[in-house]
């Protein structure tokens, strides 16, 4: 099976801190890393390619150049081989910018049965570039993958997770499915593939490799635009409990009385 | 991108019509291939045409000048419906799509689509709707990206609505970015503020970014409808009027096999999920402030004590204490309940984006630097093992 994999490499959201001060977002010493969501879609197409040797698995991301880092990564897990997508003219994107140049690439590559993405990046939490990859190709997507139960007859079925539950759905392939953490435990990079992955040679493409003229990518190509961003306001301070730990939960049981929530 | 047909070049053989996987293009009367507006550029025709009267062109101008934003008016919520019962999302969308369309100076329209659910087009005009678009087929019965995408797109082209409204489920997370292809224009994923710009009356869409360490307002100016995903629990109901006036349009959906190549096999509603944050009242949330995954007991007794139910942290999700519909936060649930109970979380700022709207937020930690006090209303620094149980005493004490 020919398998892509579309990955991003993002900032550790979680290491992400505000600055108390000046109230703006500081960026410094936060760690790159691939995009969790993304782990979990290569690991699915990894356990595929476990089953089944003659397996390739492709990774696409798009970003700037150091992202051949997290790419390398992805090889040192066990991916075959990677193309970064990475030129001037892509900055500034929005998703449906983004997807157009993510499907581009996937059209030159051409040859492929299942597109495996993660369900959203950390960094933007949009989940929109998946789905907007398979329309752009035409193909059937599943969103919220949590399962892949089987393949039979050019056909996968997979479970899509809903809040209150989840569907049993058989698709058409080829396909592109979105992976949430539950689908599988993304596995860890091995020395050999590492010492591989640090020889491996990362084509890197630009718009003309995609075929797409300069304004037709990035900002030139985003319907939306950023009007202004801002850090959210706290809120003000309340009141700080005193005394034993009975009278600070009786005065809790008080506030809440007083203001007929129980 | 666009596919540009060189009429001169055109004989009319209609090969492109016979290859073109989206029925998107057609011969007109003159026997001249034109493309429609379902042409996902795929390039099928490009391939087909014997005669390269068709080519693919990268036309930045070709794609801008497609759209007329004065040709688009209303606000459209979409209905999602799920077993035939509203999602609570959508009675939200009402009570914000109300106030938009109405700065704005124009109607509030719903879009429902399903079987046999066309009760609930009283209900949508109950709560707000002056129009309510129905599709009724089989097809329509559960969602699928491809039937909901077509049945929907086809509507946006024929009635030109200048903003759509979804709810942020698992359903319109899949949905909109599909509609934003098909429509080529800009979708705001997971909206918590929505405003109009009183000098243009363009929407204007306000969304957490960075796990919400920053906000960012996004506008699309130029590309029609304006579309934005909305965070369920954020925006205050619409309040139902049996009074209220609305018609009711049926659509015709045409669809065929091709456009349903994926098949629902069943749909499982399963107990572990059924958490529902978005809905309750009171949520009693635990983080790696409890040491243990054990210490869930001792939330959810107190969530009992309340009638409430059990949110958490990521950390303690990721760490696999307690699955993730239970997360409260950035990548979990955004939720709003009177009462929100932060048992050992520090208040990262990816947690605090997901419930800070909350009523009144009690917060329990053993540091009383933890940035959770912050933003809570009312704060005890102290163990949690000995708070908790001694509010679940004052409470019963209180009672007598």
């Amino acid at each position: 099976m020919k398998i892509i994999v579309c990955a991003k490499q993002v900032p550790d959201t979680t290491e992400v801190k505000i600055d108390p001060v000046k109230g703006t977002l500081i960026r410094d010493g936060v760690p790159s890393i691939l995009n969790p969501d993304d782990a979990n879609a290569l690991e699915a197409a990894l356990q595929i390619k476990d089953a089944d040797p003659d397996t390739t698995v492709t990774i696409v991301s798009m970003g700037p150049p150091q992202a051949t880092e997290m790419i390398r990564e992805c090889l040192a897990m066990g991916a075959d081989n990677g193309i970064l997508l990475s030129d001037r003219a892509f900055g500034g994107a929005d998703t449906i910018a983004t997807s157009s140049q993510i499907a581009a690439a996937i059209r030159k590559i051409a040859d492929y049965d299942i597109i495996f993405a993660g369900r959203q990046a950390i960094d933007g939490d949009t989940a929109q570039v998946g789905p907007q990859i398979a329309r752009r190709l035409g193909l059937p997507v599943v969103t919220y993958v949590q399962k892949i139960r089987e393949f039979k007859d050019g056909k996968v079925i997979v479970e899509r997770q809903l809040e209150d539950g989840y569907e049993v759905l058989e698709v058409q392939m080829p396909c592109l499915l979105t992976a949430v953490k539950e689908l599988n435990t993304p596995r860890y990079m091995t020395v050999h593939g590492i010492m591989d992955a640090y020889k491996a040679d990362i084509p890197v493409w630009n718009h003309d490799d995609l075929g797409l003229a300069p304004e037709c990518c990035g900002l030139n190509a985003s319907p939306t635009q950023v009007l202004r961003s801002f850090t959210p306001a706290p809120k003000g301070k309340g009141e700080m409990a005193a005394g034993s730990v009975k009278d600070m939960t009786e005065t809790l049981v008080d506030r809440l009385n007083e203001k007929h929530l129980i | 991108m666009a596919i540009i047909v060189k009429t001169n070049e055109c004989k009319g053989c209609g090969l492109c019509v016979k290859n073109c996987p989206f029925d998107a293009i057609a011969l007109n009367a003159d026997r001249k291939a034109v493309v429609g507006a379902g042409c996902t550029e795929c390039g099928k025709c490009v391939d087909a045409c014997p005669f390269k009267a068709i080519e693919k062109k990268s036309l930045a101008a070709a794609e801008k000048k497609t759209v007329n934003i004065h040709d688009y008016h209303g606000v459209w919520v979409f209905a999602e419906q799920r077993g035939g019962k509203l999602m609570n999302v959508v009675i939200e969308l009402l009570g914000e799509g109300r106030k938009l369309a109405d700065e704005i100076g124009t109607e509030l329209c719903a879009v429902l689509l399903g079987e046999n659910v066309k009760g609930l087009t009283d209900e949508l005009i109950g709560y707000g709707a002056d129009k309510v678009y129905y599709a009724d087929a089989p097809e329509l019965k559960s969602y699928t990206t491809d039937a909901y995408t077509k049945v929907i797109y086809d509507a946006i082209n024929e009635y030109k609505p200048e903003i759509v409204l979804l709810g942020a489920t698992h359903i319109g997370r899949d949905l909109g970015p599909c509609l934003s292809v098909q429509c080529e224009t800009g979708l705001t994923a997971d909206c918590t503020k929505l405003g109009i710009d009183p000098e243009d009356k363009k929407i204007q869409q306000t969304r957490p970014a960075f796990g919400g360490n920053l906000m960012a307002t996004i506008v699309c100016p130029n590309n029609r409808p304006q579309m934005s995903t909305v965070r369920p629990g954020v925006m205050a109901k619409a309040e139902f009027d049996k009074n209220h006036k609305g018609t009711v349009i049926e659509l015709k959906p045409s669809l065929k096999a091709e456009d349903l190549r994926v098949k629902v096999l069943e749909i499982i509603n399963s107990v572990e999920n059924q958490v529902s944050l978005t809905d309750a009242k009171i949520i009693v949330s635990g983080g790696m402030g409890l040491g243990r995954p054990e210490g869930f007991e001792l939330i959810q007794k107190l969530a009992d004590r309340l009638g409430g139910v059990v949110g958490s942290s990521r950390a303690c999700v990721d760490a696999g204490w307690i699955p993730h519909s239970h997360q409260v936060g950035q990548t979990g649930t955004t939720v709003k309940p009177d009462i929100y109970i932060a048992c050992g979380i520090s208040g990262a700022i990816q947690h605090v984006a997901g419930m800070k709207e909350s009523g009144y937020i009690v917060a329990i930690n053993k540091n009383e630097a933890a940035p959770i006090f912050e933003i809570a209303d009312y704060g005890i620094v102290g163990d949690l093992y000995e708070v908790i149980p001694a509010f679940i005493e004052a409470l019963d004490a209180k009672n007598k």
